[in-house]
């Protein structure tokens, strides 16, 4: 039923639209009516409205049809009929840009021109100097003069209105048609009127002293039409404008009288070019902003917007002049038309005060999807100034950004929200965070790609990150890798280097498709300290380089343990030392390397440095700490001597070590003068022993030996050369485990552990443990080594759980291990250590219990 | 462009389009070819403007640069284009001279069907309003009078009856649609 009658109202309205489906080629059949011998003037009426219609669509004729249809057309001329007449008007207008041999019609024309029907006169005028030249035009200037000065409002309107379009191509001519403009101007006919004014002033506008007469004799004269007045205003407003203090130019006060005017044109006019006065003070501002204040409340949405949209513009400039509207642009900011509404949001936003921004932003986000793309911008160019004005408020603010910047909308639009993002994000750091995040998630997917660059451009820091993440996907999950291997070649063309670097890298290691490679250097992160590895490198490049850099004799970064320290180091300025293992190793092995002593010994990298372990008990009258530092062959003691007995000078202080079996001492570094309360460092040089088992564990004894002598307390100068031997027994120094591992993160334990195949397995009770996250503790701080996928943290209540630790052993060598710990009386611990070199697994499995 | 002094120029109307209630042009005249140079920008534009426009009847929308005032009624919809920083009440002036002199034309008549039987009428009266984008006529009176000749065609008796009769039906439609 319904279909029914969709077709009939279609029958319909295609028996009464006689412009529906128009076809070229039928109506220009059609238009042979035109060559009839007796015109039927209604029926070439609706031939040449189609035409017309066809050709306001936007059909294109061709030069041949249009001018054979011009050509016919001409002959329409026979018939007295006016309306097809006019229509023979436009059609000559229309098809003048197309047809040739257009001139044809001049003659015709001009008799309509100069003729006694008054009816075409003017509409003659205007379709004759659509086809003529400049060389005809001296031909038809006598009748154009005539013509601006005729009685019939209607030709000399048409007359004005083509001397002003004829002024671009001939200027020189119109210029002699002054007097004939000037003459007009004194019409009753307001169009005549306003015409004439408009024709006169841009003969004149280079004069300034014509336009200056101009406008005094006309500011006085009283124009009947307000568009006159409107346009004198414009006029005037530009003279004003280029005095030094336009208050004082004669032309103000008429641009002030004209507030008062009883048209709305004309007072709008007059505020509006007031307010856009260069130098403009806030005194002179208030009469104008009082009188858009009252359009504010009109009935008139367009009066209404007029002076909202002008009150924004003046509250960039001088927002205090605004604020009298406040109370004015409230009651806009609900206006049903969105225009409106937003325009008075944003000109209170910009006037208003830090309080009331919550409130209009929510008004504003109600509708802002229903207003133009125009007014997201002036939105959006509000809320720039307010962050800019408000830094505090920026949270509020970015968050109505990130929302405008998800919906639809064009790129001028998208531009400008990304250019306030980035300004604040450049003006205040605090915002940095959540705006860049913004940024980002537009650019995912940003159809605007010059809008996209921009953005990467201001990311390439985290475009570089973007790449390394990418291609940890590829290497976590291989069914991506296809297509992150295109997205990185693509990156490879990328305009930053860092970008390109990593994706260069990136997408050599991934095309090998080698598992061992992509998990040392993408899942697996370089863990050797930076700084070392710089150096390192640096002294290799010095060196004769034939020997390959061995990456391994780089000191790796160990893994800072998580949490607070569980013991309390002797003081506190040195535990930040140990809190910063990559400047300390660096700077130890710097320190050794200035030791002559110690220099001669090819000690290599430094693998780790332990805590330091207090040697004496604290308040006695000598102080020794040491400090392990773990190479691959070697060990170096250092030892921290103090003197706390202001009469004594020690001399020639040496630690004397009780090596166990295996470890032998190859240098030392004596200090050879100890005074009062001045700490030194003396060095022992020992090398583990070849047997890893042996080197695993062991206690040295030591002793302090020194020669003493008493002193004046005061000036620490000795009272004799004479000395005497003594010693001091320090207690003694533990080598565990522990000394041999290094703890490193392995972001992926998964992958590495399947790459090691060896594996050592034994099971313990641990009876020491009472509580599985006490042996995670012991187990732990036994081996050295750290806890991966935050397996260090067990859940409450579990009676079972898995450690997974990883580590490098001394010398580089891999070692992870998984502890499987479950509750039974004590705590039971199956422990599965895997590691290239199984004798290393062999020691830590067994070295529990 | 901000806070500037307008230019003291005639060329003021961008372009006039009347549209029916699909959003198709009926007619149009675009007098800048800056930002209309084709038909294709012509038509984007008019798409655009009439999604933006035709649910709410606010009578002024700021649209791609252009102040745009209109006026719509039963399925014709009018609309005047100006530059954006250009005084709107100018703009309203032609609204008003377009919509009244179609009104007069279609004798209060105003609907898609009506202005099509008088298309040709309609076209002149746009024309007389403006010329080039300057405004040649703003008082519908005046513009009717220089247009509306059709009048002589038909006798004065059959003028009115055939009035009377379209009156009465349309009363009748617009009775029961509502």
């Amino acid at each position: 039923m319904i279909a029914f009658k969709r077709e009939k109202k279609e029958e319909e309205e295609a028996s009464s639209n006689p412009y529906q489906n128009l076809e070229k080629t039928t109506v220009l059949q059609e238009a042979r009516a035109f060559n009839d011998n007796v015109i039927n003037h209604r029926k070439c009426t609706l031939i040449l409205s189609k035409i017309l219609y066809l050709l306001n669509q936007g059909e294109s004729f061709g030069t041949t049809e249009a001018t054979e249809t011009f050509f016919a057309m001409t002959r329409l001329f026979q018939s007295k009929d006016p309306v097809l007449r006019r229509m023979v008007y436009l059609g000559i207008k229309e098809l003048s840009h197309i047809a040739e041999d257009v001139i044809i019609v001049t003659s015709s024309l001009t008799k309509d021109m100069t003729g006694k029907e008054d009816h075409y006169r003017g509409a003659a005028i205007r379709a004759l100097c659509t086809i003529t030249d400049s060389s005809m035009l001296q031909a038809l200037e006598r009748y154009l003069k005539q013509a601006i000065v005729d009685k019939l409002p209607s030709v000399s309107s048409a007359a004005l209105v083509r001397a002003y379009h004829l002024t671009s191509t001939n200027g020189e001519l119109v210029k002699r048609w002054v007097s004939e403009a000037q003459e007009a101007i004194n019409s009753d006919n307001v169009m005549v009127q306003y015409h004439a004014l408009g024709v006169l002033y841009h003969i004149r506008k280079a004069d300034r002293l014509a336009v200056t007469k101009l406008v005094g004799k006309l500011a006085k004269s009283h124009l009947k039409s307000p568009f006159a007045v409107a346009l004198l205003i414009r006029i005037a407003a530009k003279l004003v404008d280029e005095e030094d203090n336009p208050v004082e130019s004669p032309f103000f006060d008429f641009l002030e009288a004209c507030l008062r005017h009883k048209s709305e044109l004309v007072i709008f006019e007059a505020a509006h070019a007031i307010i856009n006065l260069k130098k403009i003070t806030p005194r002179e501002l208030n009469p104008a902003i009082s009188v858009l204040q009252l359009f504010c409340s009109s009935s008139k949405p367009a009066l209404k917007f007029a002076a909202v949209r002008t009150l924004n513009k003046v509250a960039i400039t001088h927002p205090a002049s605004v604020t009298n509207c406040n109370v004015d642009l409230e009651n806009l900011i609900t206006d049903p038309n969105r225009s409106i509404a937003t325009l008075a949001i944003t000109t209170l936003l910009k006037t208003g005060a830090e309080s009331s921004i919550d409130r209009l932003m929510k008004q504003i986000a109600s509708f802002v999807s229903e207003i133009s793309d125009e007014f997201k911008v002036v939105v959006v160019q509000a809320i720039k100034s307010l962050c800019l004005k408000f830094p505090r408020k920026h949270s509020t603010l970015m968050q109505f950004l990130s929302a405008l910047l998800r919906d639809e909308g064009g790129l001028d639009y998208k531009a400008a929200i990304a250019d306030t993002i980035i300004t604040i994000i450049e003006e205040n750091p605090e915002a940095k965070e959540t705006g860049l995040s913004h940024l980002c998630e537009f650019i995912e997917d940003c159809e605007h790609t010059s809008l996209a660059v921009r953005i990467l451009h201001l990311l390439a820091p985290v475009r570089a990150a973007a790449v390394s993440a990418l291609a940890q996907f590829a290497a976590f999950c291989p069914n991506l890798l296809s297509n992150i291997l295109v997205l990185l070649m693509r990156c490879q063309m990328d305009s930053d280097d860092e970008v390109r670097d990593r994706a260069t890298l990136y997408y050599q290691l991934l095309s090998t498709d080698n598992k061992t490679l992509t998990n040392q250097y993408i899942l697996n992160t370089l863990q050797s300290s930076v700084v070392a590895l710089e150096k390192a490198l640096g002294s290799y490049i010095q060196s004769s380089t034939d020997q390959p850099f061995d990456i391994k004799a780089v000191p790796l970064v160990q893994a800072v343990p998580e949490g607070p320290k569980a013991a309390p180091t002797f003081d506190a300025p040195k535990k930040q030392e140990i809190n910063k293992p990559v400047v300390n190793e660096a700077s130890f092995t710097d320190e050794l390397t200035k030791i002559p002593e110690l220099a001669r010994i090819p000690l290599g990298g430094l693998f780790k440095s332990c805590e330091k372990q207090q040697l004496t008990e604290a308040e006695t009258e000598y102080v020794v700490t040491v400090k392990k530092h773990v190479f691959n062959r070697f060990f170096v003691l250092q030892f921290g001597v103090q003197n706390t007995l202001a009469d004594q000078l020690l001399e020639k202080v040496h630690i004397q070590l009780e090596l166990p079996d295996g470890f032998n001492q190859v240098a030392e570094v004596r200090i050879p003068k100890l005074p009062y309360n001045q700490p030194a460092t003396a060095y022992a040089v020992v090398t583990w022993p070849d047997d890893i088992e042996v080197a695993s564990s062991g206690t040295i004894g030591a002793a302090l030996k020194f020669v003493v002598k008493d002193c004046d307390p005061d000036t620490g100068l000795p009272d004799s050369d004479e000395g005497y031997d003594d010693e001091y027994v320090l207690e003694d120094i533990d080598i565990s485990l522990c000394d041999h591992l290094l703890g490193v993160s392995r972001p992926n334990f998964a992958a590495s552990w399947d790459e090691l195949k060896e594996e050592r397995e034994e099971t313990y009770a641990l009876s020491s443990a009472s509580s599985i996250p006490e042996a995670v503790k012991n187990i732990t701080s036994f081996l050295g080594i750290q806890p991966c996928d935050r397996t260090d943290r067990v859940p409450e209540g579990k009676s079972s759980h898995v450690l997974l630790l990883a580590g490098v052993f001394r010398g580089g060598v891999e070692v992870l291990a998984k502890a499987k710990l479950v509750l039974s009386d004590g705590v039971n611990l199956q422990l599965t250590v895997r590691s290239p070199i199984d004798s290393i697994a062999e020691l830590i499995t067994s070295a529990i219990g | 462009m901000d806070g500037s002094l307008l230019e003291p120029t005639l060329y003021i109307l961008k372009g006039m389009v009347i549209m029916d209630n699909d959003g198709n042009r009926i007619l149009a005249k675009y007098f800048d070819t800056v930002n209309f140079p084709t038909i294709k920008e012509q038509k984007a534009f008019e798409k655009n403007l009439f999604t933006k426009t035709h649910r709410a009847n606010s009578e002024v929308i700021m649209l791609d640069g252009l102040t745009c005032v209109y006026k719509s009624n039963v399925d014709l919809f009018f609309y005047v284009m100006g530059s954006c920083n250009d005084n709107e009440l100018l703009l309203m002036a032609v609204l008003h001279c377009l919509y009244d002199s179609v009104s007069q034309i279609l004798r209060k008549n105003v609907e898609k069907k009506a202005l099509l039987e008088n298309m040709d009428v309609v076209m002149l009266a746009m024309d007389e309003i403006s010329d080039g984008g300057i405004i040649l006529e703003a008082d519908p009176n005046a513009v009717c009078q220089r247009v509306a000749l059709r009048a002589d065609d038909i006798p004065i008796g059959e003028q009115t009856v055939a009035q009377v009769l379209q009156t009465a039906k349309e009363q009748l439609k617009w009775s029961l649609l509502k």
